[in-house]
């Protein structure tokens, strides 16, 4: 054990070393994926020893779950294997090749950037063209920062935080999401290349939403994505992932890891609308988008509240969860997962009870069109601990056509005799007379069924932030472009 | 001139041919009632009119407001100011009846050419028209017919028509499942929406209804085609002989 310890380290020195001298040399490390990529990563970034060992853990873990099992197989997707020695782990530090004018951009693209009403530097940002107008918005975020930074906020990259604040980085890393979580969660912990970094201090009221848009150094964070949010004591933050309009991206499998952390009296509320690439309407293409996201109410009293709008994506594997620890915790889901033409999703969350008085709430929302196949896969877990724990969950699907499908598989564990559960389940189908009735009223069609899936989404969208609720309305319409008539 | 002109109307639903060279003039400002037993073809031809595509039309023409209304989507067809009050209107949930009618509204004034109402225009209108209906203003942001009693569905019904302000409004048996009092109100609705620029087809199974809204024309509407038109007495000969008849007439002539 000693004697391996120490090779690592003396690898790592070496790797170091390197590290400082490729400044020349190619900026990406070859294809494929063993220890030396690992290190070379590591090393690359510049990172202090402890983030080599970690990763070494995870990547070895990994090893071992690929040699035993392969990817986890209990999700209710099918997909073609993927090869994991025909990936780039590194390439830095841009990543999106650059295009000349939005005129090279793919239309139907550039269609969605205008019905979101997406201003045209914005567009250009998003689909990787080269401009000299973004000055605009790196000022706006030089603001921001200058702002966030009187307060105490730290709202940085990871790579960024692993080198400024590694002591808060070692605190808090895989300490929501251990490396050897599962097989996906591995793979991020081995070879993630950057992420964003929030820690908001004690008795700290964030005073704006932070977004990856507003932190410089956002471009592309690539494939494998590590993300870790801290609220001390008494603190609270909002924090906006993704973009609603759609990114070009050429990456296919996405693991990413989000780890939230709320002390006492804490709480932190992540909005997610994701529009990732989803293949074209034969399946073809599409991003896999395999994420850990989970939060810890360690303290008492914290809240955590995940609110999702999925419309992206071929594939979804996604449980983003709450483990409940403080006495009075509050966790939180609410979820909006659509899937269209061939795409199928797997989602749904984890609410761990563990001290007393711990409620969660789950709303759950699954649209279904096209050949799309939408999957509901919860877990509720009471403790014994957990004295007077609640629960209430309402999952709905709603079905456009009939060729899709939706499923449902809640799982409920409690060990607590005091617990109060509550589960509505619902499952309906756009119905004719309804699509006639708003078309009567002198809507067209697509309006109409943009209407009623905004009404059944209702309940989750009014959790988000007000500009991100209007854009995923809107974004909810164009997704399901065509699935009527 | 005309607003609505029906001719040799032959409509099919589910393979079935329900109307049967049905034929009727409707000009502008005039109340027309259709009445007949069931199964005659009162809501097939509210429908078709309406351009529910899971009714078939297989013969005649449709001439409203001088353009091919057969050829027309159900959007089209509310959009040139065709409006139908349906017998059972649907309930949409999440979607708050205001936002609802507003964008209605807007749709039309769109296909139209005309300027969109924002909330400023719009909320004075809704108020209006919500007092005209005895109706609570509460329902502004109720979801869509979501847990509305009977007679509520029915009333809001008559204020999208009255918002929407058609030239042309059907009236599927909107009488049905009232009690005398909802119906009395529906019917005031009615009556004070009725005017030279607007029609209305008023489609009944009972005489009750036109006390309240006395039609200009009756029409006894039998195995798909119109037996029977006259004036509002019509209706009451009806009440006392009853369907059987208006039928055996029609076997006569036939």
């Amino acid at each position: 054990m000693g004697s391996s310890v120490d090779t690592i380290r003396g690898l790592a020195e070496q790797d170091y070393k390197w590290g400082f001298i490729t400044e020349i040399e190619e900026d990406r490390v070859p294809k494929g994926l063993n220890e030396e990529t690992i290190r070379l990563i590591s090393a690359r970034k510049g990172e202090p020893e402890f983030m080599l060992e970690w990763r070494l853990k995870a990547y070895r873990y990994w090893v071992s779950l690929e040699r035993e099992k392969g990817e986890p197989t209990w999700a209710n997707v099918t997909y073609g294997p993927i090869d994991y020695q025909d990936i780039t782990y590194y390439s830095a530090p841009k990543q999106m090749p650059v295009i000349e004018s939005l005129d090279k951009l793919d239309p139907e693209i550039l269609r969605t950037y205008e019905k979101l009403g997406i201003p045209l530097d914005e567009q250009k940002r998003l689909a990787g063209v080269a401009v000299d107008a973004v000055f605009d918005s790196v000022s706006v975020a030089t603001t921001f920062k200058a702002r966030l930074g009187e307060m105490g906020v730290i709202f940085c990259s990871f790579s960024e935080a692993v080198q400024k604040y590694p002591d808060l980085v070692r605190k808090y890393l895989g300490t929501v999401v251990p490396q050897t979580d599962n097989f996906f969660a591995a793979l991020n912990a081995a070879v993630f290349t950057d992420g964003s970094f929030v820690y908001v201090p004690k008795g700290v009221r964030c005073p704006m939403e932070l977004s990856t848009y507003f932190r410089i150094n956002a471009a592309e964070t690539g494939q494998f994505e590590r993300t870790l949010i801290v609220a001390d004591e008494g603190a609270y933050v909002s924090y906006l992932e993704g973009c609603t309009a759609p990114i070009r991206d050429t990456n296919q499998l996405h693991a990413a890891v989000v780890e939230l952390v709320a002390l006492d009296n804490a709480e932190i509320k992540y909005s997610t609308v994701q529009n990732w690439y989803p293949g074209d309407k034969e399946g073809r293409g599409g991003i896999y988008n395999f994420v850990t996201k989970r939060g810890k109410c360690a303290g008492v009293n914290s809240k955590i509240s995940w609110t999702q709008v999925e419309t992206g994506s071929a594939i979804t594997w996604k449980y983003p969860g709450c483990i409940l620890q403080g006495d009075n915790s509050v966790g939180e889901f609410y979820s909006v997962a659509l899937t269209n033409n061939r795409q199928q999703a797997d989602t749904g969350t984890k609410m761990i009870h563990i001290g007393k008085n711990t409620r969660s709430t789950i709303v759950s929302k699954g649209i279904s069109a096209g050949f799309g196949q939408n999957t509901y896969r919860g877990l509720v877990k009471v403790m014994k601990g957990a004295t007077g724990a609640r629960n209430y969950t309402q999952c709905d699907s709603l079905l456009i056509g009939d060729r899709c499908g939706a499923h449902t598989f809640p799982y409920i564990d409690v060990r607590n005799s005091t617990t109060r559960m509550e589960h509505e389940a619902s499952t309906s189908r756009i119905g004719e007379n309804q699509l006639f009735y708003l078309r009567q009223r002198g809507l067209s069609s697509e309006d109409a069924v943009s209407m009623i899936v905004n009404g059944f989404c209702k309940t989750v969208f009014r959790e988000l932030p007000m500009e991100f609720a209007v854009e995923a309305q809107k974004l909810l319409g164009i997704s399901l472009e065509g699935s009527v008539g | 001139m005309s607003l609505l002109e029906i001719r040799n109307l032959h409509a099919s639903v589910d393979g079935h041919e329900i109307l049967k060279g049905l034929s009727l003039t409707v000009n502008r400002g005039e109340v027309h009632s259709i009445m007949g037993p069931n199964g005659s073809g009162k809501s097939t031809l509210s429908q078709v009119l309406a351009r529910n595509e899971a009714y078939e039309v297989t013969d005649g023409e449709v001439v409203f407001n001088g353009k091919d209304l057969l050829a027309m989507k159900p959007e089209e067809a509310a959009c040139e100011g065709l409006f139908m009050a349906f017998q059972y209107p649907v309930e949409i949930p999440g979607i708050g009846n205001a936002y609802f009618l507003r964008s209605a509204i807007n749709a039309q004034h769109k296909h139209r050419g005309e300027e969109e109402l924002d909330a400023m225009d719009f909320l004075p209108l809704f108020r209006e028209r919500l007092k005209l209906l005895d109706m609570d203003e509460g329902l502004m942001n109720r979801s869509l017919n979501e847990g509305f009693s009977g007679g509520e569905k029915k009333r809001n019904e008559i204020l999208q028509m009255a918002m929407l302000e058609p030239r042309l409004a059907i009236l599927d048996e909107t009488d049905s499942g009232l009690d005398i009092d909802a119906l009395k109100i529906v019917a005031k609705g009615v009556n004070s929406l009725r005017g030279p620029e607007r029609s209305m087809l008023v489609i009944t199974h009972y005489q009750r209804l036109l006390d309240y809204i006395v039609p200009d024309f009756v029409h006894v509407l039998v195995d798909g085609q119109i037996a029977r038109s006259g004036g509002p007495e019509l209706a009451h000969e009806l009440e006392e002989k009853g369907y059987g008849w208006a039928e055996e007439e029609t076997v006569e002539t036939a």
